[in-house]
């Protein structure tokens, strides 16, 4: 790229916004995910806060120019602190009709339209239910238009390359990202950078797309925008200073995992079975060999759990991820960890259920999944992350809990946290405490079964220690000798044991508190999970309006954190939103006996933070009445 | 497996633990674990460094009562738990104990996949082709017609034969035995010395609900007539006195039983067992009127858990040492002030 003073233009009046959204809507093979990345990237360098939300569909290649084939990027970027996507887009990129006709809904009225009229075709109109061709018809009206033949354009600019038409129309997604790159003052280094390193073998798909890029840019330079529609910009966000890096919830987990097992000092064993939307933790883990990190890709979800709870009998930290469908045939072996008092962790990753559901959409229906999934009273820790780089923080928790009270820790992410990006202050390594594991040596007295008494948890005795030869397994213990018995009183104290040692971590993790807001007041949202953005955001709003709310945010689900109860005990109302059918407000309200309320959303996607609002306000009306 | 010189002689004694053996009076896993708990000593195994881990069943009992480490998992899943912990731990020497209903039943797919795998470890297949502890159902390798609870009118599951399954996973040692029999700790130890993922099936005699299946080929007296114990580089020859063999019909690539002296048949006419041929452990799988015995096939293969080891040790010297520091730092980071 020509990036010299003289090819620079000269400075444009821009309009300043506080906040845009912006929605990359195209088919599947477009590369829309791409362009929304280093559309991402670019605003981070321009230090904006910033929030993305990837949509694409369940099928690898759905047929070009269908509204089901259609793949979304969204990302929010700001000046000021924000944390979700965005609810409805103030821009929308439409690479043909299909992605037209699915985003004009959620567009806000008056919002800018860039569609490449190179794809308005008359078969492409059809494919996506147009009767008529909606750039003549009016259906855009309410909206600011461009319309581009981005695919001419692309070509002409790619021409000199002498790719063939295939490989040069792809490039579009390039001379796009060229345009909005100009649009919204974004530099085009660090991609043309990008661009080179992903091409390296093949420079000539590099030069033309970098061609595009550039041609897209020069193309917002010179044309004469239509009235109404302004070069842009969005001034940086006042960020904590410090480094900073994008980054998703599975990379998060990932780096989370290998954090937490050198703070306790062991290798990692992940056992997993390709699974959306977790695979890609089990990508990133296995590119993690030499942090002593051992992935195995099993056969099922089951031999997945399996091998990971063998390794941790063999006294490493086994960990399994996958998705809601796999925890369900995880269940037995997770009993069987729960009954052995081994460590281990599940990373659930949800996704729409139940059964196969909605694989790459989001939502939080596996709570009662992983509180009471299994046979028996088998109680086990739950985690949630609120954030993607709170997965990271999360991912060390669920391995310090897992090792220091051997029991199995189950974390909650979901599709949204998995594949969405943020800025990530990154951490201070040396800050983190460590937790060595201390296997016990000792034959003296020895049997599996010797407890802490304080912690209740039990020895980790390792194969290949002389002396401690001992068989562990499913079926229930003494309690005293932790010989098999069938001892009726001894099964009822069993029993209590383990919901004594789960119930204890309360001890052991953060007290309740409020999020935001005081710690009483008319209204509390309690949330957990990735629905954090958008409830912070809306109590901010609710406060910003002079309501009493607060929000509280619930990272512990199982056990529960203390002091909860008065909290909840403390607003004259309780609202408990959820992306399920209402899992989190039973629990509070068979835990508590508090009247908690439900606000519930199941379409496969994250709250809107308007809806929230709303939802609060009106409670609040009716309490008021 | 481990290499690691015992520090003193260990007995029987040292590897049988304190726990009462609850399994049925005339149970073949009796007869078993007396071998495996006088094998193990004369392979040079430690009780600190061996791992049983077994499913659910009757034979799945079988840890408890070895002073070895031991984990009784869950039905069907043992392979799984016991591939986690060698890839934990690969100096362990580990033991699969599994059933004909734990291993090729709810458990087909994983054993399977450890075969293929081939993860250094022995896996000990106890047939005695009825569900036991569930109290006499038909298993996967109980025969057409057998009459039990749940077939009041005979059994129509056809039944898999077991060292077949093993070839078809491209198992590198496949062995059979029976409970009783003396040549029992000769294919333990065999499989032990194995690298690699070793199969054994062990016909076993389950006195209350399938007794005496086994009868011909495991009596002392009817016994020699049906058992033809292999040995590599040998022609294969069986009968009480070894006066019958096998004798390969070439136009329809099958095996013969042959008695020698009888219509010009001699030694010369015999099959010479090739354990690292895999058609004919194929064949030897499945006779009709003999049952083959001992190592039916061995061909050492790469090891799943040495060939992680190597990329191990790749990572390490490609990317340096672990950098957590680095790794959060991978990709494009940038400094707000």
């Amino acid at each position: 790229m020509e990036t010299s003073a003289a090819a620079r233009v000269q400075p444009i009046a821009r309009e300043t916004l506080d906040s845009v959204v912006i929605r990359f809507a195209g088919d599947s093979g477009d590369g829309i995910q791409l362009t929304g990345n280093q559309f991402t990237t670019a605003t981070a360098d321009a230090g904006n806060d910033l929030s993305t939300f990837p949509d694409y569909p369940a099928e690898i290649r759905a047929p070009a120019g269908t509204t089901y084939g259609v793949s979304v990027f969204q990302i929010h970027f700001a000046s000021h602190d924000i944390q979700t996507p965005g609810d409805a887009p103030d821009v929308l990129v439409a690479m043909n009709p299909a992605a037209l006709m699915v985003s004009t809904d959620v567009l806000k009225p008056g919002g800018l339209v860039v569609v490449n009229t190179g794809a308005f075709s008359a078969n492409n109109l059809k494919k996506a239910g147009y009767e008529s061709n909606p750039l003549e018809d009016g259906t855009l009206d309410r909206f600011r238009v461009l319309a581009i033949d981005v695919t001419r354009l692309t070509l002409e600019a790619v021409k000199s390359v002498g790719l063939g038409s295939k490989d040069a129309s792809r490039c579009k997604n390039m001379w796009t990202l060229g345009l909005m790159y100009w649009l919204f003052g974004r530099e085009r280094e660090q991609t043309v950078k990008w661009l080179k390193a992903k091409f390296a073998e093949r420079p000539k798909l590099a030069e033309a797309n970098i061609a595009a890029l550039n041609a897209g840019h020069i193309y917002g330079e010179n044309a004469e925008l239509p009235h109404g529609i302004n070069a842009y910009q969005v001034p940086s966000a006042n960020l904590t200073p410090g480094e900073y890096r994008n980054i998703s919830g599975n990379e998060a987990t990932a780096w989370g995992l290998v954090t937490g097992a050198k703070l306790a000092g062991l290798k990692v064993m992940y056992g997993s079975y390709p699974i959306t939307p977790a695979s890609n933790l089990l990508h990133n883990l296995a590119r993690l060999k030499h942090f002593g990190v051992t992935t195995f890709q099993a056969e099922d979800e089951i031999a997945a759990v399996s091998a990971a709870v063998g390794a941790s009998f063999g006294g490493s930290i086994g960990v399994t991820g996958t998705s809601g469908p796999g925890v369900a045939l995880k269940a037995e072996a997770i009993g069987l960890a729960i009954a052995a008092e081994l460590p281990l962790v599940i990373v659930n990753v949800q996704r729409g259920g139940p059964s196969t559901g909605l694989p790459t959409k989001t939502e939080q229906s596996d709570l009662f999944q992983a509180v009471w999934g299994r046979n028996g009273d088998a109680p086990l820790v739950v985690l949630a992350a609120a954030t993607p780089g709170d997965c990271y923080y999360m991912a060390i928790e669920a391995i310090r809990i897992a090792v220091r009270y051997m029991t199995p820790v189950i974390l909650l992410t979901d599709g949204s946290l998995a594949n969405s990006a943020e800025p990530w202050p990154l951490p201070d390594l040396d800050a983190l405490e460590p937790f060595p594991v201390e296997f016990h040596k000792d034959p003296e007295g020895f049997h599996p079964f010797l407890r802490d008494e304080n912690s209740l948890a039990r020895v980790w005795a390792v194969p290949g220690t002389p002396g401690l030869e001992h068989r562990i397994g499913g079926l229930e213990k003494h309690r005293d000798t932790g010989h098999i018995s069938y001892d009726p009183h001894n099964h009822h104290l069993m029993t209590k044991l383990r919901y004594n040692k789960v119930q204890g971590i309360a001890r052991d993790i953060a007290a309740a508190k409020v999020d935001q807001g005081e710690d009483h007041g008319d209204l509390l949202v309690v949330g957990w999970g990735s629905t954090y953005g958008s409830i912070s955001q809306a109590v901010r709003e609710l406060r910003t309006k002079g309501h009493h709310v607060s929000h509280l945010h619930i990272r512990n689900i199982w056990p529960l954190p203390e002091g909860l109860a008065a909290l909840l005990g403390s607003f004259n109302s309780v609202l408990v939103p959820e992306l399920n059918n209402g899992q989190l407000v039973k629990l509070l309200r068979a835990e508590y006996l508090v009247d908690a309320e439900s606000l519930t959303r199941v379409t496969g996607r994250p709250f809107r933070i308007a809806g929230l609002v709303q939802a609060v306000e009106e409670r609040l009306q009716r309490s008021a009445q | 497996m481990s290499s690691n010189p015992p520090d003193k002689e260990y007995t029987r004694k040292d590897f049988s633990s304190d726990q009462e053996v609850r399994w049925c009076p005339g149970c073949g896993d009796y007869a078993i674990l007396a071998a495996v708990q006088r094998t193990l000593p004369s392979l040079g195994s430690s009780p600190e460094n061996t791992v049983f881990i077994s499913g659910i069943g009757c034979s799945s009992r079988f840890p408890y009562y070895m002073n070895t480490y031991g984990f009784h998992t869950i039905h069907g899943r043992a392979p799984a738990f016991a591939t986690g912990l060698k890839l934990a731990n690969p100096e362990l020497d580990v033991w699969v104990i599994t059933g004909d209903g734990d291993g090729l039943s709810i458990g087909g797919n994983h054993l399977l996949h450890v075969l293929r795998r081939n993860i250094d470890l022995q896996i000990m297949l106890f047939n005695n082709q009825i569900y036991g502890l569930t109290k006499g159902q038909y298993s996967p390798t109980s025969q057409v017609g057998i009459v039990t609870p749940s077939s009041p009118l005979g059994s129509i599951d056809q039944p898999v034969v077991p060292v077949r399954f093993a070839l078809g996973a491209r198992a590198t040692f496949v062995a059979r035995a029976f409970d009783t029999s003396k040549k029992l700790p000769e294919a333990l130890g065999a499989a032990r010395k194995h690298k690699g993922a070793s199969f054994i099936e062990i016909l076993q005699n389950c006195p209350v609900f399938n007794d005496g299946i086994f009868d011909l080929i495991t009596d002392r007296k009817t016994g020699p007539a049906y058992q033809l114990w292999l040995e590599h580089g040998q022609p294969m020859k069986f009968g009480p006195n070894a006066e019958k063999g096998l004798r390969l019909k070439p136009a329809t690539l099958c095996l013969e039983v042959v008695t020698i002296g009888e219509n010009g048949v001699t030694d010369a006419d015999l099959v010479i067992h090739d354990e690292t041929n895999p058609s004919l452990a194929w064949m030897l799988a499945d006779l009709p009127d003999v049952v083959a015995l001992g190592v039916i096939y061995r061909q050492p293969g790469p090891v799943y858990n040495e060939s992680l080891q190597r990329q191990r040790e790749l990572a390490e010297e490609r990317f340096g040492a672990p950098d957590l520091h680095a790794l959060l730092r991978q990709g494009h980071t940038w400094t707000v002030s």
